[in-house]
């Protein structure tokens, strides 16, 4: 059969919440546009109770997420990566065609992207020994500090950024046991939804990560003020809009990770997510959990091990 | 105080004239009895008539702990919460009442004293009420003497099922005898009752013997009250009272456990008993997890701000 016969078969983008693929509980839908301004496909654009609904995913997945073994969450995570490696050509024309590169460039991105999740896999188990560990007390206790994983993490995911950006700032807070609702970048959405199909196939339990599309400011202003959050990346947020957040964010005293401050144009959106990524993301969204366990009176050479 | 309103005197003269009675009764049209019901699922209720209904539906709920594991202290813990759902905000209205197993009567009596919440008290063998007669009266009796101002008592479904309909009838009536003062809960254990057919006949038993309210289901059996059971009851009370001027309350108890599936109850209540069963006297939602429910959706309705599980109790 020749190319014009047939009919075209659009792809119907949908949200991923609690490991299901729901349309918008608003019903809507919004268009998103190539850089140059070409219809590509419609996204759900999310109400706040979409939000809600991602939240109780979420909160529901942290248990059995964060009681899971570190090792057991990086052959997770590495499972990503297996799945995006097959799926690349997909995610190379999302790329290319939500940020205006060409074929090659997007390739690389895609290919980055990929490298990430490996990167961040192969920190689930090693997190502990760089952010915890023995502490030298002055009595006769072993003290011991050893991180844990925030809560739920609302992350507004970056702006322009669509893939790496959008792999940079989710695979920290899943790696170390968070779960997480993420705010896909209301322009470039489209890498955003086709990585929860990626997901949903990764033996990433469902609710682990919840990905919302639409208006960046809509949904995130309920997260932000939601009492369920234990914490917010701003990562997405112009700087209007991350202040206003952090100040709803402040009631129940979330963990707040700011945007980067705007570069020399203007643009908050400025990191260079090629770069390597460093651990800062990995420490943001953990709790420092001490515990002191008597040892016994101090022997002569001050200690009684 | 007959039991039985004169209309029906002769229904409940001997078996056969029961039976007769019974299958007498319309048959229940499934389909159309399960899409009013879905139908009115529907409604859209926001805003003033959310909030509204969010506190009638806690000022409804016989707060339930029926577990082998129930302690005093759970009990106490619970019979706090019954008076002061949510201690961050006083104009929380209290829930109707706590129902407890008969030998935790007494200490949720005390707990309760003067709060106005009733003590409710499941009794006749709970849940299975598979026991004698007498064992099941004595399990009433000391349920009204440890200060139980309702009494929950499950009908003799083995006798249902085997068309026994009079020894049902009649267990009911020695019940109510042995209640006293205390209002009597007659509950069907709807999920094993297989059509609603059954539903709509055991219904009418419990209303001829003299019961205070009609209840679904114990809430230990894998189905329990649906919008689609607690519409046909609904209907028999409304239907009972239009024939005999009795006014009798309903209880759908087990699997409600969401604020939207409340609403969606008090909007059956509405649309088909009308609003005279719009009240605490008449209408209560045997329920545990609701009330954490119905206090999140309550603070966001005031705050504006979702609520977590963090800010209320753990039960």
């Amino acid at each position: 059969m020749s190319d014009q016969n047939r009919l075209g078969v659009f792809k119907t983008y949908k949200l991923y919440v609690g490991g299901k693929f729901p349309r918008s509980e608003s019903g809507r839908v919004y268009e998103v546009t190539d850089s140059k301004g070409q219809w590509l496909a419609n996204a759900p654009q999310s109400s706040r109770k979409d939000a809600r609904d991602a939240v109780v995913a979420a909160r529901k997945a942290f248990g059995g997420w964060s009681g899971a073994t570190a090792y057991n969450r990086g052959q997770v995570l590495y499972r990503v990566a297996e799945m995006l490696e097959g799926r690349k050509e997909q995610f190379v024309r999302e790329v290319a065609a939500s940020e205006g590169l060409s074929k090659s460039k997007a390739a690389a991105v895609v290919d980055a992207a990929i490298d990430r999740w490996v990167w961040y896999a192969g920190w689930t188990d090693k997190i502990g020994q760089i952010s915890g560990g023995a502490n030298p007390v002055a009595g006769p206790f072993f003290n011991l500090s050893t991180p844990e994983p925030t809560g739920v993490v609302a992350v507004l995911a970056p702006r322009k950024s669509s893939l790496l950006g959008l792999v940079s700032v989710i695979a920290p807070v899943i790696a170390t046991g968070n779960t997480a609702v993420v705010v896909a970048s209301a322009d470039a959405p489209l890498p955003a939804l086709s990585l929860g199909e990626v997901l949903a196939t990764s033996d990433v339990p469902g609710g682990v990560v919840n990905i919302l599309s639409g208006v960046t400011a809509e949904i995130a202003a309920p997260l932000a003020a939601h009492q369920d959050v234990n914490a917010i990346d701003l990562t997405g947020a112009d700087a209007a809009l991350a202040k206003e957040l952090e100040i709803a964010a402040a009631d129940n005293l979330k963990r707040v990770l700011r945007p980067r401050p705007a570069g020399a144009d203007g643009a908050s959106d400025s990191t260079d997510w090629s770069a390597a990524p460093g651990t800062h993301r990995l420490t943001a969204f953990l709790e420092t959990k001490t515990v002191w366990h008597p040892t016994g009176a101090l022997g002569a050479s001050g200690s009684s091990y | 105080m007959p039991t039985t309103a004169p209309a029906f005197s002769d229904a409940t003269a001997s078996d056969s004239a029961l039976r007769r009675f019974l299958f007498g009764l319309p048959g229940v049209d499934a389909v159309g009895l399960e899409a009013r019901a879905a139908s009115l699922g529907t409604r859209s209720i926001k805003t003033t008539a959310k909030a509204y209904a969010i506190d009638l539906a806690i000022s409804m709920i016989d707060l339930t702990t029926l577990e082998g594991a129930d302690t005093p202290g759970k009990v106490r813990a619970l019979a706090a919460k019954a008076v002061n759902p949510d201690p961050t905000d006083r104009t929380t209205p209290r829930t109707a009442a706590v129902c407890v197993y008969p030998d935790m009567a007494a200490t949720a009596a005390a707990a309760l004293a003067g709060s106005g919440v009733k003590v409710a008290s499941v009794a006749t063998a709970f849940p299975a009420g598979r026991a004698a007669l007498d064992v099941k009266l004595a399990d009433v009796r000391d349920a009204v003497a440890a200060g139980a101002d309702e009494i929950d008592m499950v009908i003799d479904r083995g006798a249902f099922l085997s068309g026994r309909f009079l020894k049902v009838y009649e267990e009911i009536v020695a019940v109510k005898a042995e209640c006293g003062a205390a209002r009597l809960k007659v509950i069907f254990e709807t999920g094993e009752l297989s059509t609603y057919d059954n539903i709509r006949r055991a219904s009418w038993i419990g209303m001829l013997a003299g019961a205070d309210f009609i209840k679904t289901s114990t809430g230990k059996v894998a189905t329990n009250a649906t919008p689609a059971n607690t519409l046909l009851m609904l209907e028999a009370v409304r239907d009972f009272r239009a024939q005999t001027g009795t006014q009798i309350g309903v209880k759908p108890a087990g699997g409600i456990r969401t604020t939207k599936d409340a609403v969606k109850f008090l909007v059956l209540v509405n649309e088909t008993a009308g609003e005279d069963w719009l009240d605490p006297h008449w209408f209560r939602f045997g329920a545990s997890s609701l009330l954490n429910d119905l206090l999140m959706q309550r603070q966001k309705l005031s705050t504006g701000r979702y609520s977590g599980p963090d800010y209320v109790t753990v039960d």
